[in-house]
């Protein structure tokens, strides 16, 4: 931990092609984001299909924050804190499960699965207690899109929809249309993997498509993969700007261009007879053709949800250089023999021995390292900047390997932290 | 298997076992890779020791050809996580032998590794179960798990041999 100043000015280290390098070290800067992000706007928490069924609970967070993500009896979903209201011991101790009920090990306090107090052993010690006012704590705002649930501290502010805005809705649209039944499961278990590292730098490289060919050349180059041509020079793949601080990669043009079913996978359609028979008779022969060869989408959304492609990441900040990426396949509903090797697929990419995220992770923790010397105090963020145009929907997009998209969430970092 | 121990064999399961931790402490990756069979499976499980791999992600479930790819990339030399490699101390030990079935013995075993690589230096416990295959050659290893005791937990990077 270190703490070079007490009041950062935020305007004065974050301009429009670079930005200095004490945002990934101040501590300072580390408790300003807890306050005006983390416990502030739209943080994706966990998936529905973790809670399938009355009465489910699995632990979640967000930031350093523990939280209990119940069902109710009621069928909501609830985001609650993991904190007893009386002498603030943890009430639930267990990864997931099923209850309808958490009793506190400390002295007893038993609260539902919606948080209200439901009793305290030896009650005639309480005279004027309000068991009204004695529940579990609870995110303010709870919202789904799609099975996606994300939590806010708030209690006003922008509504789920529109923090995810028209790009980050159409994101996560096209990817549960890759479900010959329109949704994705979290079904598979998450790693979670550690890294010494400020998680704006995981942010940032998510939608970074300079990288690929230099952080991933030995797996590209020995697993045969068509993935590093996708991050070329000539790559017609584009980066784009969703606004709000949302960012992707959009390969579709390259996939477009290819014109094969599945090869967004590396696979084809023959070796996914079953799916490719539900997903025609789900969306008739032309559609599901056009899904089948866009694939599935590469997207940041701000501040901690990666999909990418085959998995998500759920990016969680620890300390101001400690941070950990929850990781897991996709599953999409109706599809098993697809899911299969997207849980394999995944296991060899991600987590602490992943053929790729290692590396990621390596770069990670270097740059943190790097970051605490004196000079030049900037990262440069400048690549593209002469060639980024507007599409047809209006976002700002560049070429494949531009950093359209670290500008992107610096310019809407600096907007939540100098909001009052 | 009689209640007699099997000296001799276990004798010989323990030096396989301490030249397999050599080879690791060393990076010397293709020497290790001759040791599996055709068949082998090299599995880290993650969220527990028990979990279903073919529907719960683990941290390592590799089958032959997947192990071949994990060593290849080694030798890219663009490998960056292990570029350093790791400097690697392991003490192996609670080796027992659990089952002999013709060709094939189980064993189980502790280890306790030392890392240190460009990051910190980390420690590792693990339990450890095998399934050794009698060859020409000698021993082979036809199934290798390994039980980081903290595999519930985040980890940092483990991409040495394990």
């Amino acid at each position: 931990m270190e703490s070079q100043s007490s009041t950062p000015n935020i305007a004065d280290l974050i301009q429009s092609d670079r930005v200095h390098g004490s945002v990934y070290t101040d501590e300072a800067i580390f408790q300003l984001e807890l306050e005006k992000i983390w416990y502030k706007t739209w943080v994706y928490v966990g998936h529905a299909s973790e809670v399938p069924n009355a009465n489910d609970f699995v632990s979640k967070s967000i930031g350093p924050q523990p939280l209990i993500m119940t069902r109710g009896r009621d069928g909501v979903i609830r985001l609650l804190l993991n904190r007893c209201p009386h002498r603030a011991n943890q009430v639930c101790l267990q990864a997931k499960g099923n209850r309808g009920s958490f009793t506190c090990p400390y002295h007893g306090w038993t609260f539902s699965n919606s948080g209200e107090l439901r009793g305290f052993p030896f009650p005639d010690g309480y005279d004027t207690a309000d068991r009204s006012e004695l529940g579990l704590g609870q995110v303010n705002r709870v919202a789904e899109y799609k099975g996606f649930v994300f939590g806010s501290f708030a209690d006003e502010g922008p509504s789920l929809e529109e923090h995810l805005g028209a790009g980050g809705r159409d994101a996560i649209d096209r990817l549960v249309q890759t479900s010959p039944e329109g949704e994705v499961e979290i079904t598979a278990g998450f790693l979670q993997h550690r890294a010494k590292a400020n998680w704006k730098f995981i942010v940032e490289n998510e939608t970074d498509g300079y990288h690929p060919q230099f952080v991933h050349a030995s797996i590209f180059s020995i697993a045969k993969s068509g993935i590093g041509d996708l991050y070329s020079s000539d790559s017609t793949a584009v980066a784009r700007d969703l606004g709000d601080g949302h960012t992707e990669n959009d390969l579709r043009p390259e996939f477009r261009r290819i014109d094969k079913p599945m090869n967004w996978f590396g696979t084809n359609e023959a070796r996914l007879p079953d799916y490719v028979e539900k997903m025609k008779a789900a969306y008739g022969e032309e559609k599901a053709r056009e899904i089948m060869i866009d694939g599935t989408p590469h997207v940041m959304i701000f501040p901690n949800l990666f999909i990418a492609e085959i998995q998500i990441f759920v990016i969680q900040p620890l300390a101001v250089d400690e941070s950990i990426q929850h990781v897991t396949a996709l599953q999409f509903k109706g599809a098993p023999d697809l899911n299969r090797r997207l849980r394999q697929q995944t296991m060899g990419s991600v987590g602490p021995a992943g053929f790729l995220l290692a590396d990621d992770s390596e770069m990670y923790e270097r740059t943190q390292r790097g970051v605490k010397s004196k000079m030049p105090e900037w990262n440069y963020l400048g690549r593209g900047k002469h060639r980024e145009r507007r599409d047809e929907e209006g976002f700002m997009v560049g070429d494949a390997t531009d950093e359209v998209t670290s500008r992107g969430i610096w310019r809407h970092y600096r907007e939540l932290m100098e909001a009052e | 298997m009689s209640s007699q121990i099997d000296l001799a064999l276990l004798a010989e399961v323990q030096q396989f076992l301490y030249m397999e931790a050599r080879l690791q402490d060393s990076n010397l990756y293709s020497e290790w890779e001759a040791l599996w069979t055709d068949d082998a499976i090299y599995w880290v499980p993650a969220n527990g020791a028990d979990i279903d791999p073919e529907e719960q992600m683990s941290i390592i479930y590799d089958n032959r050809s997947r192990i071949g790819l994990r060593i290849k990339q080694f030798y890219t030399g663009k490998r960056h996580t292990q570029a350093p490699a790791s400097s690697l101390g392991r003490v192996v030990s609670n080796i027992e032998i659990l089952d002999v079935n013709g060709d094939e013995v189980k064993v189980a075993s502790n280890a306790m590794i030392f890392e240190c690589n460009l990051r910190a230096d980390t420690v590792w416990a693990t339990r450890n179960e095998f399934l050794l295959r009698r060859t020409e050659e000698g021993f082979r290893m036809a199934r290798k798990k390994v039980v980081l005791v903290n595999n519930e937990k985040p980890l940092y990077t483990l991409s040495f041999l394990v």
